[in-house]
């Protein structure tokens, strides 16, 4: 499990868990779900095109990312958000499936895209994936006060101000950057349980921001290197053990985080 | 509508042989009854909110149709059971507030992917099935058995009744829920109803454009029709009728893309089909700016009008 081939998938596991628990921070924090869910299966069909024409799939996720994270900023100020981030994924899932179906890929390379093959990470895609997630992290470093600023006042932030439509823009592109980088590893649809859990599980142990970012990272770290090992152990996806390991840690969050809380409630006596 | 004549005129439009390929009629049956369900169903879902969801009980289908083919039975039981099944557990969880809404919608599809991905690896590494992936996420509309017409039929005739009956009150829920507590509706039952119907929506268009692209159909159209339509009744009817053009354009352009390029590979109907429904919403939301201002006036109208 630790030998020289597997080091480049541990380095890949941790880059991805490292960028994902911190832009999953944020995404819970305002609530944008739907579209941490929509960017990566939307940069599906990049992939999917790329690998048509025969370029490096790391371009096509690239552009695609963009391309639906621009297009949600741009037409949720024409239309209501949900609406259009349902139909924007939608289309750029049809797109992935138009160039699916032309291109000669076999059904365990779609595969691969699809819920994530971490263990073909070759050096190249490493050095790629380090300097994209390097730009995403420095981007929310930049973009860390004002984020918080007008998720949780946005009334006042906006009084002083401060866009919210540009800042909205620049975090889903933050979000894209993000997911460019994770897909190769955890795969299309999987991404988002990266990004989801960790980050909503990390908000019932601690309240202040900046720890709560930690925690996430943290517990993203957990999931991601746990399904390595396990997909490593028993062949089968990673996807599989990266959205069962968000699950148990977000119940496991529940479950100890309320204790945490309420130790001071009197128990509800079983009767 | 004289659909005949029509033809007759547009004959260079669509291939020969259209009309008598059976595969071409199943899924012209099947399409524009899925289209319907999914379209009046959706308007509640446009309306209250739900998108997320709606698109959530999609792709947790996929479970459901990976799993079929590891026990082997045909893929819209699979869908269907996972679905409704997976609509109960998101209505029991429910009477959440919206923002907690967010994450547990994301965790329970977290886990739903996660499942499926490794039935879709069981699928093709135990069960022998190739092609199982595309299959279940994209759909492949021309190869229904016309076995199941009936099935789909009386399906989506009961969800689209229920709809009918219940119209009034799921508006009033899916626009102001406070207020339809005031009046005695029972909320929680109808919202758990009303997400199972979601459920086997989406289920039967699992069937036709894939777990993955059924969102399109649920939501596509309903938006698309509140951006024209004044009244809630004309909504659903504009709607209903967005969804069948679509997905009957989508069927003829994939049959006739046999003839274009590149020469002998017909287009996937999925694709077309999605793309074409987002056209549409484009198209109708050219001066959305006055038609906003028609649209929540239409909101107030409905509320005042449930209210009396």
């Amino acid at each position: 499990m630790f030998s020289s081939f597997m080091v480049d998938s541990w380095i890949a596991a941790t880059i991805v868990a490292i960028v994902a628990g911190a832009v999953g921070f944020f995404v819970v924090l305002r609530r944008s779900g739907f579209a941490a869910h929509a960017l990566p299966q939307g940069a599906f069909a990049g992939a999917a095109g790329a690998s048509l024409l025969g370029v490096n799939i790391l371009f096509g996720l690239g552009l695609f990312a963009v391309i639906g994270a621009v297009g949600v900023g741009w037409l949720s100020r024409r239309g209501r958000r949900d609406v259009v981030v349902a139909l924007l994924l939608v289309l750029l899932l049809g797109v992935g499936a138009f160039f699916l179906s032309f291109s000669s890929e076999s059904a365990t390379q779609i595969f691969a895209l699809l819920f994530g093959d971490i263990l073909s990470i070759t050096e190249m895609e490493l050095v790629a994936m380090a300097i994209v997630s390097a730009i995403a992290l420095l981007a929310l470093t930049a973009l860390y006060r004002p984020l918080i600023y007008t998720t949780t006042l946005p009334e006042v932030s906006e009084s002083r101000g401060v866009k919210p439509h540009l800042f909205e823009t620049a975090f889903l592109l933050v979000v894209a950057l993000g997911t460019t980088v994770t897909i190769p590893v955890v795969g299309t649809f999987l991404m988002f349980a990266l990004m989801v859990a960790p980050a909503a599980a990390a908000r019932s142990f601690v309240s202040r921001p900046f720890r709560a970012l930690g925690v996430s990272i943290a517990l993203a770290l957990v999931i991601a290197w746990e399904s390595l090992a396990l997909s490593y152990l028993t062949n089968w996806p990673v996807g599989f053990f990266v959205g069962i390991g968000g699950v148990v840690i977000y119940i496991l969050s529940q479950l100890c985080g309320n204790q945490l809380f309420h130790l001071r409630k009197p128990a509800i006596p079983a009767s | 509508m004289n659909i005949r004549a029509q033809v007759k005129k547009v004959s260079w439009i669509i291939e020969p042989g259209f009309f008598s390929n059976s595969s071409v009629t199943t899924a012209l049956v099947i399409g524009g009854v899925v289209a319907i369900s999914s379209a009046v169903t959706g308007l509640f879902t446009v309306l209250g909110r739900q998108a997320f969801a709606g698109e959530a009980l999609g792709d947790v289908g996929a479970v459901g149709g990976s799993g079929a083919y590891l026990v082997n039975i045909n893929p819209l039981w699979g869908f269907l059971t996972v679905a409704i099944g997976s609509a109960g557990i998101i209505g029991a969880l429910g009477s959440r507030r919206s923002s907690d809404r967010d994450v547990s919608t994301g965790i329970v599809l977290s886990g739903a992917l996660g499942v499926a991905a490794l039935f879709l690896y069981l699928d093709a590494t135990h069960a022998h099935v190739s092609g199982t992936s595309m299959t279940v996420l994209f759909g492949s509309l021309f190869v229904i058995s016309n076995t199941l017409v009936w099935v789909v039929i009386g399906f989506s005739a009961a969800v689209l009744v229920l709809m009918m009956l219940f119209f009034q009150m799921l508006l009033l829920v899916s626009l102001n829920i406070e207020l339809a507590q005031v009046r005695g509706i029972p909320v929680r039952l109808l919202s758990v109803g009303y997400l199972v119907a979601v459920g086997v929506c989406v289920a039967l268009s699992a069937l036709s454009v894939g777990a993955v692209l059924s969102t399109a159909l649920l939501i596509g159209p309903p938006a698309s029709a509140l951006r024209i339509s004044k009244s809630p009744r004309g909504a659903a009817f504009l709607s209903a009728c967005i969804g069948v053009f679509s997905v009957w354009l989508g069927i003829l352009l994939s049959y006739d893309s046999a003839s274009w390029p590149p020469l002998g590979h017909g287009w996937p109907v999925s694709s077309l089909i999605v793309a074409i429904i987002f056209v549409v919403y484009l198209a109708t939301g050219l001066g959305q700016r006055r038609r906003n201002i028609r649209y929540n006036s239409a909101r107030i109208g409905v509320l005042s009008e449930s209210v009396r």
